[in-house]
């Protein structure tokens, strides 16, 4: 690297010399490719002040004596700015390898929060979870059951980023060690409130929905803590109707009831799951209305729920300038006959 | 013996005089001018240093020889009120000053050893050498 710089050092001094001669804008081409070498070298400012200095006096023996005086002065100057710019490339390869161990971190995420959408006769499902940041703090799961049943879990951690997607994690090996096909949905939130009252800061929150489906009865139930409330579609009448929720947010009180409901589905109608990072969508300063979201769905309302889903999506990321604000979860479960 | 002579900071004004010291004697130790510029802009860091949080305090100066090479060891002595977390203040990016200071991780990068010593309450010693290239 000494010899490289040996060679710019000479090579600056040799296209001052012609700079000076003739004022062409062929050295000032050549000053350009040699100062990039400097900074590749991490060649300081002051050190290229300092040279400038030794080929001036060796171009210009007979240099007035103020403007001597003066590069000294510069030289000063530029000390200060040399130290910043030494701290700067710190910190910006400090940066690098954050950004590089949260990418590990998130691919560990995807891992272990992995799911599969259930393949059921009958029953079209997709859908879609994008987080914001590197890491999600929105989960969803499936759960196929012994007796047929589909299990649906959906969460939301309020916040984002690191702590909320580190939390998930959680929720997921809770809801792991419960026997699911065996459990109600309002027992496994009332199950799943004690353990995050009981392990998570209070100052952290989580929403959840959890449902099951039943094909054989066509029936749905399903139980709310605190989630943003999903959407029944009736085909018959090509209307939506937002789902009952009632239920405290997980991790509040430590012994909380939930409530169970019940929908009966008909051929053709679909359920909507989502997280607020669906329904609080930017357009600009502006928050976009629930009725956006569900003229969307109704868009592309013909074609599978997979393709629904992502368009809608594609909709809301183009919306948002493909700068998402929070995880969005979107999900799509309908019933083909 | 070695020379050491000290300059005693007590005001904004003791900051310059620490730098006329030190640059004079990196000049007569023939150090570039590079060199120079960078040893005395250490001194006006540590000076300031002790000129802002310490309130009173010196810098000395000490002229090294070894067997192979020359240099000129500069240390920063204050009884202010020490300093709690050093890797914190090594760390780029931190300044309490809130200013454009190069802060302690800018003096170790414009000298060629750094060693800080500080007890809450007692106060903070700081070595540091500049070796002729």
């Amino acid at each position: 690297m000494d010899k490289i710089m040996d060679l710019d050092i000479s090579h600056y001094k040799s296209l001052l010399k012609k700079y000076l001669r003739n004022q062409n804008e062929q050295s000032l081409y050549g000053v350009e490719l040699v100062s990039k070498s400097f900074i590749k070298n991490n060649i300081l400012p002051d050190e290229i002040v300092n040279l400038h200095i030794q080929a001036l006096s060796e171009l210009c023996p007979d240099l007035n004596l103020d403007v001597k005086h003066s590069m000294d002065f510069l030289l000063e100057a530029m000390i200060s700015y040399g130290l910043a710019l030494q701290e700067v490339q710190t910190l910006r390869e400090e940066q690098l390898a954050l950004k590089s161990e949260i990418s590990v971190a998130a691919n560990m995420q995807e891992t272990l929060l992995g799911t599969t959408v259930p393949e059921v006769e009958g029953l079209d499902i997709g859908v879609i979870s994008v987080p914001a940041n590197q890491m999600n703090g929105d989960y969803h799961h499936f759960v196929k059951g012994n007796d047929g049943s589909i299990g649906i879990a959906m969460a939301d951690v309020i916040g984002k980023g690191i702590p909320a997607a580190l939390c998930m994690s959680m929720i997921k090996y809770a809801i792991d060690s419960y026997p699911e096909d065996k459990m109600s949905p309002e027992m496994i939130l009332k199950n799943l409130n004690r353990v995050v009252e009981r392990n998570v800061d209070s100052s952290m929150f989580i929403t959840m929905i959890y449902s099951q489906y039943l094909p054989s009865e066509s029936k749905l139930m399903y139980a709310s803590a605190g989630h943003e409330p999903g959407f029944y579609y009736n085909a018959e009448k090509g209307t939506f109707k937002e789902i009952e929720t009632e239920g405290l947010i997980l991790g509040v009180l430590p012994d909380t009831n939930y409530k169970r409901y019940e929908l009966e589905i008909h051929e053709q109608d679909m359920v909507i799951f989502l997280t607020d990072g669906v329904t609080e969508c930017r357009d600009g300063e502006r928050f976009i209305e629930t009725e956006e979201v569900l003229n969307i769905i109704k868009e592309y309302i013909d074609l599978p729920a997979q393709e629904i889903v992502t368009n809608v999506y594609k909709h809301f990321e183009k919306l948002q300038d493909f700068q998402l604000k929070d995880d969005f979860t979107l999900l799509i479960l309908r019933k083909e006959v | 013996m070695t020379p050491q002579s000290c300059v005693k900071i007590r005001e904004e004004w003791d900051i310059v005089s620490a730098r006329q010291l030190g640059r004079e004697m990196a000049k007569k130790l023939r150090f570039s001018t590079v060199d120079q510029a960078r040893i005395t802009t250490a001194v006006s860091e540590l000076a300031r240093n002790i000129y802002l949080y310490a309130e009173e305090g010196q810098i000395c100066f000490e002229v090294l020889e070894t067997a192979d090479h020359k240099g000129l060891s500069v240390s920063a002595t204050d009884t202010g009120p020490g300093i709690t977390d050093i890797s914190q203040v090594m760390q780029d990016g931190f300044t309490t000053s809130g200013g454009l200071g190069a802060g302690l991780p800018g003096v170790k990068r414009l000298m060629d050893e750094f060693d800080i010593q500080s007890e809450v309450g007692q106060g903070t010693q700081i070595n540091t050498v500049k070796w002729i290239r």
